[in-house]
């Protein structure tokens, strides 16, 4: 802990205020034509900001459909592949008040990267009933995959290196909404 | 906050901050319990050893859940029927079954500091599952879940702790933890059964159960320990619980409207507590059971549950 992660520059802004808010909007629109409208449509998101993605997004549908469908929290720590090579994980619980049984669940994160995490909330998400479908909304896919898994819907492609670290700031959690590309600082 | 300790020891080692990730974790483990499927891949592939020297049906019980719901394999020791009757020392036995190489040993033994001395023996962790009169720190831990769910927060409440504080290693454990969070505590009990330190750990003394209970948010009852007591600390049973039990009618003369009733059983129903009490609206005596599970699961996910924790402690 004392020498601490290197520091971040900012790179590049990838997605502004308006942007990433046309992103979520094209994104539901999405969700409500590949399922024929929201029947049975329920919405999971990855702690933190995944949470705070779902439930823009079951605003908007709410605002295009009429209709409003459930946010869940899922909480991928006990799940985790790499448990072993870690400090001891906080983990800060699932919730997910609703049955997820026989429903379409869309699960929601902000960065796609390796996709371990997804494997271990599709692990997660089948320990609690067996949804009808499950597919996966992602604000930005930065490439990189580790194992066979693609996202349905993306915000924003964006290749990058393994070096640099996308951010996505949102209003709720660091007062605005961007996303932007952070690499370590030059020693 | 990050947990960095190999062993659970004794609450009076910890700190508020370590308290509180030990309540976070377990409070966020709780909703298992609910699931369809009661099982999460957390501790797939570790090994938990229960080593019992003392009599146990709750504790045991709650251990061998709480791995079994993270996915560990969990293996029961108790003394009767093993090597123990044939003349084997505890330590030896201990050593013979880290030879097997669990990954955390759950330890309880009449002797205080049995857990102390595995910690130093043995290569795994050690969770003290209760040593002599010294500490049980997951039921102290339970027992601060249990009171922060129902009281919402821990600053500023007066808890009383009733009957053998002498004895108690609950009642050790708890005001190690309930100090370190800022509540207040009075213990309460004849003086036979109240241990002359209990000043030093910033405790206050009462010694009539009606000014112990009057204006506290919680009243912990315990049980009276007849197999730790030598002599005759007390007059008669029938004694004991005319002045100690805690009856409806004393609850309604003095204590709060709102006060909760707790006790780490097994409960002697007459002695320390009336069955009315004991099943009454203000008792979280189950309650206190559920969180039980919770709580073990956390401390055996936080001890087992990534290898860099532990090389510190």
């Amino acid at each position: 802990m004392s020498s601490g992660p290197p520091k971040l520059r900012e790179k590049a802004e990838v997605l502004d205020e308006s942007a990433l808010d046309r992103a979520l909007t094209r994104i539901a629109h999405e969700i409500l034509e590949k399922n024929g409208g929201a029947k049975d449509v329920t919405f999971v998101g990855l702690r933190t900001r995944g949470v705070t993605l779902a439930q823009r997004l079951a605003q908007k549908i709410a605002r295009i459909d009429g209709t409003t469908l459930p946010v869940g929290t899922l909480d991928i720590t006990l799940y985790r592949d790499d448990l072993d090579m870690r400090g001891a994980p906080v983990v800060r619980g699932t919730d997910i008040p609703f049955s997820i049984k026989g429903k379409t669940v869309v699960l929601v994160d902000d960065v796609l990267f390796t996709g371990r995490t997804i494997r271990a909330a599709l692990d997660a998400l089948i320990d609690l009933g067996r949804p009808r479908m499950i597919q996966l909304a992602i604000l930005v896919d930065r490439g990189h995959r580790e194992l066979p898994i693609r996202p349905d819907y993306v915000g924003k492609n964006l290749p990058t290196s393994r070096r640099e670290t996308v951010a996505v700031r949102m209003r709720e959690h660091d007062g605005e909404d961007r996303v932007v590309i952070e690499a370590p600082e030059e020693a | 906050m990050a947990w960095t300790r190999k062993h659970l020891l004794a609450m009076r080692d910890l700190d508020a901050a370590e308290i509180t990730l030990l309540i976070d974790t377990a409070a966020s483990l709780e909703e298992i319990a609910t699931r369809e499927i009661k099982k999460v891949p957390a501790l797939r592939g570790k090994t938990i050893v229960n080593l019992f020297y003392e009599s146990s049906t709750r504790t045991r019980t709650s251990f061998e859940i709480a791995g079994k719901w993270l996915s560990a394999d969990v293996i029961n020791f108790s003394a009767s029927g093993s090597s123990t009757s044939k003349g084997e020392s505890f330590i030896d036995t201990a050593k013979n079954i880290a030879a097997m190489s669990p990954d955390v040993v759950v330890v309880r033994h009449s002797s205080a500091g049995a857990a102390a001395i595995l910690a130093r023996e043995l290569p795994c962790s050690i969770v003290n599952a209760g040593d002599g009169a010294h500490e049980h720190p997951t039921q102290a831990l339970l027992d601060l879940l249990t009171i922060r769910e129902r009281k919402g927060h821990f600053d500023g409440l007066h808890v009383a702790i009733v009957g053998d504080i002498a004895h108690s290693r609950v009642a050790r454990s708890n005001i190690h933890g309930m100090r370190k969070l800022g509540m207040t505590v009075t213990v309460a009990g004849p003086p036979t059964l109240i241990p002359p330190y209990a000043q030093e750990l910033g405790v206050k003394v009462a010694y009539r159960l009606e000014d112990a209970i009057r204006d506290v948010d919680v009243i912990m009852m315990l049980r009276l320990q007849q197999e730790r007591m030598t002599a005759g600390l007390i007059p008669s049973l029938r004694e004991y619980s005319h002045y100690w039990g805690l009856t409806l009618d004393k609850l309604a003369a003095h204590a709060r409207p709102d006060v909760l009733i707790m006790h780490p059983g097994p409960v002697n129903r007459g002695v320390e507590l009336s069955p009315e009490v004991a099943d009454g609206p203000y008792s979280v005596i189950l309650d206190q059971v559920a969180k039980g599970v919770a709580v073990r699961m956390g401390v055996l996910f936080l001890l087992a549950g990534s290898k860099g924790a532990g090389e510190n402690a």
